[in-house]
């Protein structure tokens, strides 16, 4: 018994329930009380999809266990079959009917409908959704594509000089992995495809998002398989590669340094030379990190969590292309303990490996990092602890559903991982303008925005003479506005720690010369240094004592 | 501008004076409205939560208690899905989850239990109400939680009492888990000790109503002259309300079918009334209370005349939205027949279907009398037998949860999340405008758009 508060992952279903609702024409039998239904919602009103998941849960009460469930079972999987037609069906159990054992495969079998019928044994009580997706569609995988390849003609190999006269083809991939439901998938498919496009390799399925029963079974045609998500997609293609012999990459091209990998690893199993589409390749963000703007984000200090995949690769990121310092990383998808491990090592940090929100709070709340890449879940720890946040990874939000084109993965989703990442910070031009103009007579943080000094006037222009990201800091906020939020980080229990010390009135003014957006945290750190070290008067020497303490 | 038929407030009356009231309430059709109906029972796919969901505004509401669900992962996940954003440091409320070795062994799972409950109630001093919550899985595999509750308060006894009900999807529907945990509540409440046949001497108004709106009732029925009126639940677990034959329980929520049952066996009485859902029935509502305790009309007249006055003109604004315009019903939380009633005729809306997942005949009496004739009446649900209605009925509004809404939209029907009707204040005189519009605001988003 596990006592949970909130939840990094569903139940398996969920994960099927993600395959299922990516296909096209697949329907999912899920054997299910009451209530399960709930996750309909995740689909339409996170994703905003138009259409309810493609599942049909079959309700059982409490006066149908003395009854017969099985044959509740089998009324709701041949009605679905009748109303909907599937390709091909899914069927399986929720935790609930996992304990009545009535064998949803063997009485779906019974029926014997003209399509497939893939029956799902997911343990409720030992797994997740991530681990539920992927054994979901490595059983699909297995059921539909099982069928072995004839010897490959000659004319079916790419590049080959087949029959005199016929033009080679060009090499293909399936790209595996994209679900319903997924951090960016549907952009990243399209980031992908595009990329695979400079070097000559055509998508030949992409799977399971928007595939059709039919596609799964073409997998087997391609030249080799593409693995973009490996929690749940690396099952299906490790089969794929020994059953059929298809090999498949292993990189995840999440980074300017990783696609250029992921390039040169698909050139060599496509047979392709890499070297047009890297000297093509343009991104901005290797330049927007040299440009001297970016020199405030060197060492800043970086917690990150998430899957394992998008763990990994943002904290290679966050190093090797922002110079940022990793200060921690995590996952809570243990089947990935290993890949979080190695990457500990690199950055010589503590991997942690957990699913219990507390813990990772308290372990951010405890390396005080200047910046949060995490999920949602972090996101609402970073927003308790004031510190900048961006999301990099499931569990999704409706925030992660952009209406705009925003991938992940390949040059452009460097970019707007440079973006996201780095907006939450101060820009550093701005840093250095307000170190410029504090005690200013127009920027002192009593002044009111110039914007509502006017009542009812139109917002006044920036001076001329003033750059664009003075004027930004000035219209972000109400100065006095945001000097108290930064300092309701002063928790109670904080307050009352700080209590006995007080500040002399010389240390008082010093405080004041220091920007408004910065004070809260020098006050909260020299308060607190002088705490530990039970000084009861905070002169200017201590306050520059801490700052020499906190300052790396 | 007025209601046709009913003269609940006569333009021209000065704010403050008396509204004098029809010598009836709007009479129900001739026929008796829908008293008699048949209802179309079916059973199939359901497309509602369980009942676990009410915790979600239950631990708003009961402010000293934790709610510890024991089940999967699932319910977790539900819960957390149900709550949305709500997201707090350490919500007052948390799952237990079942793994193999509970299943295994239901003697380790109830010493896994007690290790749960402790490590949680010495992280939170401030609970002194903990309910074991029980699920599907809990109650599939019979762990028996009123034992475990019995134990573990035997434990922490005076500060937490301990007590447990089931919010499980094979017994309840999302708001019967309200019922559930209310009916717990029963049989801790202390006795008033009145001697059978006893005179009314106090009032409870059973269903957990947002604090604003309890507050707004609680003065009405103050000003009206009922001499003592609690709620339940109440807002703090240390402050239960008293009950004996003297008590007359009014229902603020359709879904307290068994908390009524408890309450009646303890002594009390119900009170039949419509619910307080817009401006006629919180008035009847009221004058049932006024009733019982020998208190005539024109004492609720003159103590509302003002919040009714306000209301009528709150409701001439959505009604040049909603007049004349239909709408369907999916089930949800059993407040659809006073709502739609409320919508059809204080409105002018026409119903097409009213489906509601239970339908307690005695408790709703008086709605389904209001409800005009004609109208379909379901009770539990089909959804792809009733998604094909509502596609033949073309509805202007059809009120649904969100798994279907977007769906729905996209095949071009307007939807109002269900939802949004429990957790939004709807009850009372003041709610009655934001009630309406809360249907008055897809239709007019819908006229707004042009892209």
């Amino acid at each position: 018994m596990q006592l949970t508060l909130w939840t990094y992952e569903g139940p398996p279903h969920v994960g099927a329930m993600r395959i299922a609702t990516a296909l096209r024409d697949v329907h999912y039998v899920l054997h299910a009380p009451q209530g399960d239904t709930y996750a309909d919602l995740l689909f339409t009103m996170i994703e905003r999809r138009d259409r309810r998941p493609p599942v049909t849960y079959t309700t059982f009460q409490a006066r149908d266990l003395g009854g017969d469930t099985a044959e509740l079972f089998k009324t709701a999987a041949r009605e679905a079959y009748e109303r909907f037609r599937p390709q091909a069906l899914l069927v399986g159990s929720s935790c609930t009917a996992e304990l009545i054992q009535d064998d949803p495969g063997g009485l779906a079998q019974a029926l014997q409908l003209p399509v497939p019928v893939v029956p799902l044994e997911l343990p409720a009580y030992q797994r997740k959704e991530n681990w539920g997706a992927s054994e979901t569609f490595y059983q699909l995988v297995r059921a539909l594509a099982g069928k072995r390849r004839e010897a490959p003609e000659a004319a079916e190999s790419a590049g080959a000089a087949a029959q005199p006269g016929a033009a080679p083809r060009r090499p293909r991939c399936n790209l595996l992995g994209p679900t319903a439901l997924g951090f960016r998938h549907r952009d990243d498919v399209t980031e992908v495809t595009r990329l695979l496009a400079t070097l000559g390799i055509d998508v030949h399925v992409t799977a399971p998002l928007d595939a059709a029963a039919a596609d799964i079974a073409r997998l087997p045609e391609a030249d080799f398989n593409v693995v973009l998500y490996p929690e749940l997609a690396l099952q299906a293609a490790q089969w794929l590669q020994r059953h059929h012999g298809q090999p498949f990459s292993r990189t995840v091209p999440i980074g300017v340094g990783a696609t250029r990998e992921f390039v040169a690893e698909v050139a060599r199993l496509a047979g392709v030379d890499a070297g047009p589409a890297l000297a093509a390749a343009a991104s901005r963000s290797p330049w927007y990190a040299r440009s001297v703007d970016s020199t405030y984000l060197t060492d800043k200090r970086v917690f990150v969590f998430g899957d394992a995949t998008h763990a990994v690769a943002a904290a290679r990121v966050a190093a090797q292309e922002l110079g940022l310092r990793v200060v921690g990383i995590g996952t809570y998808s243990r089947e990935f303990a290993r890949e979080i491990r190695e990457a500990a090592k690199l950055y010589d940090v503590e991997p942690l490996i957990s699913d219990d929100y507390l813990e990772v709070e308290a372990r951010i709340a405890e390396l005080q990092p200047e910046l949060v890449l995490g999920t949602q879940m972090e996101r609402h720890i970073a927003k308790r602890l004031k510190l900048p946040c961006a999301v990099i990874s499931a569990p999704v939000h409706v925030q992660d559903f952009p209406a705009r084109y925003s991938p992940q993965m390949g040059f452009e989703g460097a970019n707007v991982l440079f973006d996201t990442w780095v907006h939450p910070l101060m820009m550093g031009l701005e840093e250095h303008l307000l170190t410029m103009f504090r005690e200013d007579f127009e920027f002192h943080d009593g002044a009111a925005a110039s914007h509502l000094s006017h009542a009812g006037g139109p917002a006044p222009r920036p001076a001329p003479d003033l750059p664009e990201g003075a004027f930004r800091i000035e219209a972000a906020a109400p100065p006095a506005a945001v000097e108290s939020l930064l300092d309701a980080g002063a928790t109670p229990a904080a307050a009352a720690e700080a209590g006995p010390t007080t500040w002399s009135p010389d240390a008082q003014k010093e405080l004041q010369k220091i920007p408004f957006f910065v004070r809260g945290k020098a006050r909260r750190n020299t308060e607190r240094f002088a705490a530990e070290r039970g000084v009861h008067t905070i002169t200017v020497e201590t306050l520059y004592d801490a700052k020499a303490h906190f300052g790396r | 501008m007025s209601l046709p038929g009913s003269l609940l407030f006569r333009p021209g009356s000065l704010p403050g004076t008396v509204i004098p009231l029809q010598p009836e309430m709007p009479a129900p059709a001739a026929d008796g409205g829908c008293a008699s109906a048949p209802v179309l029972r079916e059973r199939g796919q359901r497309e509602v939560f369980c009942g676990l969901t009410g915790i979600v505004w239950l631990h708003r509401k009961i402010q000293d208690a934790f709610f510890l669900v024991v089940g999967s992962r699932t319910c977790a996940h539900l819960i957390q899905s149900a709550a949305g954003v709500m997201i707090f440091a350490e919500p007052r409320f948390a799952t237990a989850i079942l793994d193999e070795r509970d299943l295994a062994g239901l003697a380790d799972a109830n010493d896994e239990l007690d290790r749960v409950v402790q490590r949680l109630l010495a992280r939170r001093p401030d609970i002194r109400t903990l309910f074991l919550v029980g699920s599907c899985p809990s109650e599939v595999i019979k762990l028996d939680l009123s034992r475990a509750a019995e134990r573990l308060t035997r434990q922490f006894l005076p500060r937490v009492r301990v007590l447990n009900y089931s919010g499980s999807g094979i017994e309840t529907t999302f708001t019967q888990g309200e019922d559930a945990c209310l009916a717990a509540l029963v049989p801790t409440l202390p006795a008033t000790g009145a001697a059978p046949g006893a005179a009314a001497s106090s009032l409870l108004v059973v269903g957990t109503l947002p604090d604003v709106v309890e507050d707004q009732l609680a003065g009405l029925l103050e000003r009206i002259g009922v001499p003592r009126v609690d709620f339940l639940p109440a807002r703090r677990s240390s402050a239960p309300p008293a009950i004996g034959a003297g008590t007359r329980v009014l229902l603020a929520q359709p879904f307290v079918g068994e908390t009524v049952r408890l309450l009646e066996e303890r002594g009390a009485q119900r009170l039949p009334a419509p619910f307080p859902i817009g401006i006629e029935g919180t008035t009847a509502w009221l004058e049932a209370a006024a009733a019982a305790f020998g208190i005539g009309r024109a004492a609720v007249a003159e103590a509302s005349a003002s919040a009714r006055a306000r209301a009528q003109r709150a409701l001439e604004r959505q009604r040049e939205v909603l007049e004349g315009r239909s709408i369907f019903f999916f089930p949800d939380s059993q407040l659809e027949l006073p709502i739609a009633r409320f919508l059809a005729r204080e409105l002018g809306m026409r119903l097409t279907e009213v489906g509601t997942p239970y339908l307690h005949r005695d408790h709703q009496a008086q709605e389904l009398a209001w409800l005009p004739a004609g109208t379909r009446l379901s009770e539990g649900q089909d959804v792809e037998r009733q998604l094909d209605r509502c596609r033949e009925a073309r509805p202007d509004l059809t009120v649904c949860g969100l798994g279907l809404a977007n769906p729905l939209e996209a095949e071009g029907l307007t939807t109002k999340w269900a939802i949004e009707l429990v957790f939004s204040p709807i009850h009372g005189y003041e709610q009655a405008g934001d009630l309406a519009e809360l249907f008055a605001r897809p239709l007019r988003r819908r006229a707004l758009l042009s892209v």
